[in-house]
């Protein structure tokens, strides 16, 4: 069951499109999920389905075109590095292997801490930061250096 | 009306229309995948790239609108080589599997990869693969490589089928059609998916591996099973049918079939089909030639109409025998004295006989349902009983019809309902009648403001505002045991608000029933007082009375306690245990024969394979009793002469008539409301005794055995809740069912459904039942 709070967030976002189209708000609806569980369980999928009286495939399609949704727990703190082609350019390898390095899992894994994830992302619009990555979808972390890195990491190990 | 020029042929179209309609209209074939007529436009595929001068690159013909003095071209250097360079792309992942793939040889991949494709491939590296599905017993998805992501599976579930079940999740090189989450593809049209499906992705599973295409034979048939009539190919091999596939027909099923006409075929094939005349002797079953038989039912009528008078003969027959059997059963019953005939095995209510202006039917043109623009069905269990005519119906109101539901289940029709009327089986006369007073009131021809509901106010609102109108009577309503009054008030909205009204035929040749004669006759007795009046013997034509008949106890007594029980049966059933004589007949693809729709269209099919063992055409067999009854005019050598000696004289049209010669009720009369009512559908697929044996749709969900669902609240009264076990009693027999809470229905219903083995123990499918804690 999706929780009271996710239920009043998707209906205030309901507000927003016409009384037949509720299937609008299903984007939104899977970021509230995300934003309270950490990432979206497929039944989750089928309550929203429910919620917005929509196909559950059809918010399946929704949750699985988006890179920013994590569709297994991702860690409290999920670092989604970009690889494509202009971050490759700027160095998005070498941030990667940091990082893979500095908390001891690969791309897609989750410490056994289940503090951090890395994931895979894509263009996040950014290039002139390049390499970048994205803190839990909400925050944008550019022109990525190892010290860059040290400090972003240092910071979250006191959260 | 706009014109364009496609390769030098100047074509007129309409406006709108797209590139690929117009080139279709002038005889030239532009490749494509994902566009279907049928569908909406994906322009996906890109196949269809043709080359419009002026336009700087090519542009996809199925998604290209045609404008004034557009020049197309199909065959120009640009579009030869847009085409190449998709058919290599489509085949870059598309394996190599050709010779063990199923849809080999009609698989229009195959056939456009040889038209436009090049001879190798230049792509060296890995192709992709895509694993593996399950989505239930009837399509199969195992070789999800070879799809191409036409997404027309897709389209098909969102657009027609009414539900989206299959979907496409990633994307990119990773997009893959897949159901949420392994579950199974339920619709009751899933099996059209097989057809659209362009490669071999979806194939159809019962059919696998068991032949090749170019093996088999393809003959023009009609669907048995619901009103419709839809349209068949009966594919065949070595005389055996091995799949069934739409035949085009516009007017009636498009080129769709549900599940239930495509996959029954295989109970042609089931063991438990009956192959000799059998006939039992102290208590045991001989197999016997066909004279020896035949000679044992001619003495054995004559024995009883001699002792005991011909009306001690009774004949049944379902509304799935054909047009010819059904004339020469009744043909053969008044020769030689009995009256007592019937074919309408599962209603209760008779007092219209002898008041009808002629054979009940649609009212109208199938294919007049997606053009309406008010609807009211009362008492259907629309998608279920009539799959298609539910597309249709979804298709109608997807224009902005307004569909008006007066029942007493509330099931999902998969489209919106505008309003309905939720109620008990003894309160729909009485809902009727308030939207026929709510009528009456708003044209001013009556002030008498008795009590009318709320949603007999706004239906009764929504007839009167539209310009198409119908009033339709489902299975349901039909069987009702008020049914003829029900009628009577239906008619009468239907004129108030200028609609016409028709029944929804229950079977193949609900229509054809009537015209074919084969009720009773003066003094004669209708299905349900031969029963109620046990008869010495009975004839029953594809009768299982324990699934067939509206109140199978009943049913059950009558024939076990008779003389003589002649079965003509494709089948070997509970008849063993009371039957006398078993008399193999042909299934519906091993004789000629005809059906009339529910629209009143005569449809005569010829056999695809010869009969089964010894099973003869069943009109052959009910001729060669005449004859050896010494009944005058029984000398026919062909379906088409029994056909066109019932079908001379008065023309068809004027035969069909729903008018009913009854007053119009004043006021429901209401039982005095004690105890539960049982409300009773047929299962889609125990409908008729080719879809029982039909094994992959008896492993689908619709198939699962049925459970006693009622209101949450009757649940809380009898303190049982959902999934548990209890008794559902009818005149002391008490058959263990699950019980399950379904808020829907209204309270005092216990919805339980009949012509299924795991009920065929209880009695009508009206009336009070008890539940009882198990």
């Amino acid at each position: 069951m999706l929780s009271e709070q996710i239920q009043t967030k998707i209906n205030r976002e309901l507000k927003k499109y016409p009384a037949d189209q509720k299937q609008s708000a299903v984007m939104s609806a899977l970021r509230f999920v995300q934003d309270e569980k950490g990432w979206i369980h497929s039944d989750d999928m089928a309550d929203i389905a429910g919620f917005l009286g929509m196909p559950k495939i059809a918010v399946y399609e929704v949750a699985t075109f988006y890179h920013m949704y994590n569709l297994k727990p991702m860690g409290r703190h999920t670092l989604t590095v970009c690889t494509n082609l202009p971050c490759t350019l700027g160095g998005a390898n070498d941030t990667l292997a940091y990082l893979e390095s500095k908390l001891g899992i690969g791309m897609n894994e989750v410490t056994a801490d289940g503090k951090y994830g890395i994931k895979e992302g894509e263009c996040m619009g950014a290039c002139k930061d390049a390499p970048v990555l994205t803190l839990n979808n909400k925050k944008l972390c550019g022109n990525l250096s190892h010290e860059k890195i040290d400090q972003i990491l240092a910071e979250l190990d006191k959260s | 009306m706009i014109n364009i020029e496609i390769d030098g042929k100047q074509v007129v179209t309409e406006p709108g229309s797209s590139v690929l309609d117009a080139a279709w209209k002038a005889g030239i074939h532009i490749p494509h995948f994902c566009y279907h007529k049928k569908l909406s436009i994906a322009a996906s595929c890109r196949m269809c790239l043709v080359e419009v001068v002026k336009a700087p690159k090519p542009l996809p013909a199925c998604a290209t609108p045609v404008t004034e003095g557009m020049k197309v071209l199909t065959h120009s250097e640009m579009a030869i080589k847009a085409q190449k360079g998709v058919m290599e792309f489509l085949l870059i992942n598309h394996p190599l599997d050709c010779p063990i793939c199923d849809q080999g040889g009609e698989c229009m991949l195959q056939d456009i990869a040889v038209g436009y494709g090049g001879s190798d491939s230049r792509y060296q590296e890995e192709k992709r693969i895509v694993m593996h599905k399950d989505v239930g017993e009837l399509i199969s998805t195992m070789e999800m490589s070879r799809c191409i992501q036409c997404t027309r599976c897709v389209r098909f579930g969102q657009e027609i089928a009414g539900m989206m079940e299959l979907g496409m999740a990633n994307r990119g090189e990773k997009a893959e059609i897949m159901s949420f989450v392994n579950s199974s593809v339920d619709s009751e049209l899933s099996g059209n998916m097989i057809d659209l499906c362009p490669v071999g992705a979806l194939t159809s599973k019962p059919f696998r591996y068991t032949a090749r295409s170019w093996e088999l034979s393809r003959y023009k048939s009609v669907s048995p099973h619901d009103g419709m009539g839809s349209n068949l190919s009966i594919h065949v091999k070595n005389n055996k049918v091995m799949r069934v596939t739409p035949s085009r027909n516009e007017a009636v099923n498009e080129c769709w079939l549900s599940d239930k006409e495509r996959f029954s075929y295989q109970g042609l094939n089931s063991p438990e089909r009956l192959t000799k005349p059998m006939l039992k002797q102290d208590g045991k079953w001989l197999e016997v030639e066909w004279p020896v038989a035949l000679e044992y039912v001619a003495n054995g009528l004559r024995d009883i109409t001699q002792n005991g008078g011909a009306a001690q003969l009774g004949a049944l027959a379902t509304p799935h025998s054909t047009l010819e059997e059904l004339y020469l059963l009744q043909k053969l019953m008044k020769g030689i004295g009995s009256e007592n005939v019937d074919f309408r095995l599962r209603q209760a209510d008779f007092s219209a006989d002898g008041k009808r202006a002629g054979a009940p039917w649609l009212g109208m043109q199938i294919d007049d349902i997606n053009n309406l623009d008010r609807l009211l069905i009362v008492g259907s269990f629309l998608r279920k009983d009539h799959p298609l005519l539910a597309h249709r119906v979804r298709q109608a109101v997807k224009k902005g019809a307004q569909l008006n539901i007066l029942h007493s289940v509330d099931d999902d029709l998969l489209c919106p309902v505008a309003n309905k009327q939720v109620v008990k089986p003894d309160e729909l006369l009485d809902q009727l009648l308030q939207i026929l007073q709510a009528l009456k009131v708003a044209s001013g021809t009556t002030s008498a403001h008795s009590e009318i509901s709320g949603a007999a106010t706004s239906i009764a609102q929504s007839l009167a505002g539209g310009q198409r109108v119908a009033i339709l009577l489902g299975n349901f309503a039909q069987q009702h045991p008020l049914a003829a009054q029900i009628a009577v008030v239906a008619e009468n909205i239907a004129s108030l608000s200028k609609a016409s009204f028709g029944y929804l035929g229950e079977a193949a040749n609900s229509v054809g029933g009537y015209i074919a004669k084969a009720i009773p006759g003066n003094n004669g007795l209708n299905a349900s007082q031969m029963l109620v009046a046990p008869r010495k013997a009975y004839l029953l034509l594809n009768v299982e009375p324990e699934l067939d008949l509206q109140d199978p106890q009943q049913a059950i007594a009558a024939v076990s306690s008779a003389a003589m029980v002649v079965a003509l049966s494709a089948y070997k059933h509970q008849a063993q245990a009371y039957a006398d004589v078993q008399l193999p007949i042909s299934a519906f693809t091993e004789t000629s024969g005809s059906f009339i729709n529910t629209e009143g269209r005569v449809q005569s099919f010829k056999g695809s394979v010869k009969p089964l063992g010894d099973a003869r055409p069943a009109w052959k067999v009910l001729r060669l009793l005449g004859n050896l009854m010494n009944v005058p005019g029984f000398t026919y050598d062909s379906s088409e002469a029994v056909r066109d000696e019932l079908l001379s004289g008065t023309p068809l049209a004027e035969r069909l008539n729903n008018h009913l010669d009854l007053p119009l009720p004043t006021q429901a009369v209401k039982a005095a409301a004690t105890g539960l009512q049982r409300v009773a559908e047929v299962p889609i697929y125990t409908a008729d005794a080719l879809v029982r044996r039909s094994t992959a749709l008896q492993k689908t969900s619709d198939a699962a055995t049925p459970v006693v669902s009622m209101h949450g609240s009757e649940l809380v009264k009898l303190g049982v809740a959902s999934g548990n076990t209890v008794n559902v009693v009818q005149n002391g027999v008490a058959v263990p069912l699950k019980i399950v809470a379904d808020d829907k229905l209204p309270a005092g219903v216990a919805r339980v459904p009949a012509g299924h083995p795991a009920t065929a123990l209880l009695g009508a499918m009206f009336g009070n039942i008890t539940v009882e804690r198990s």
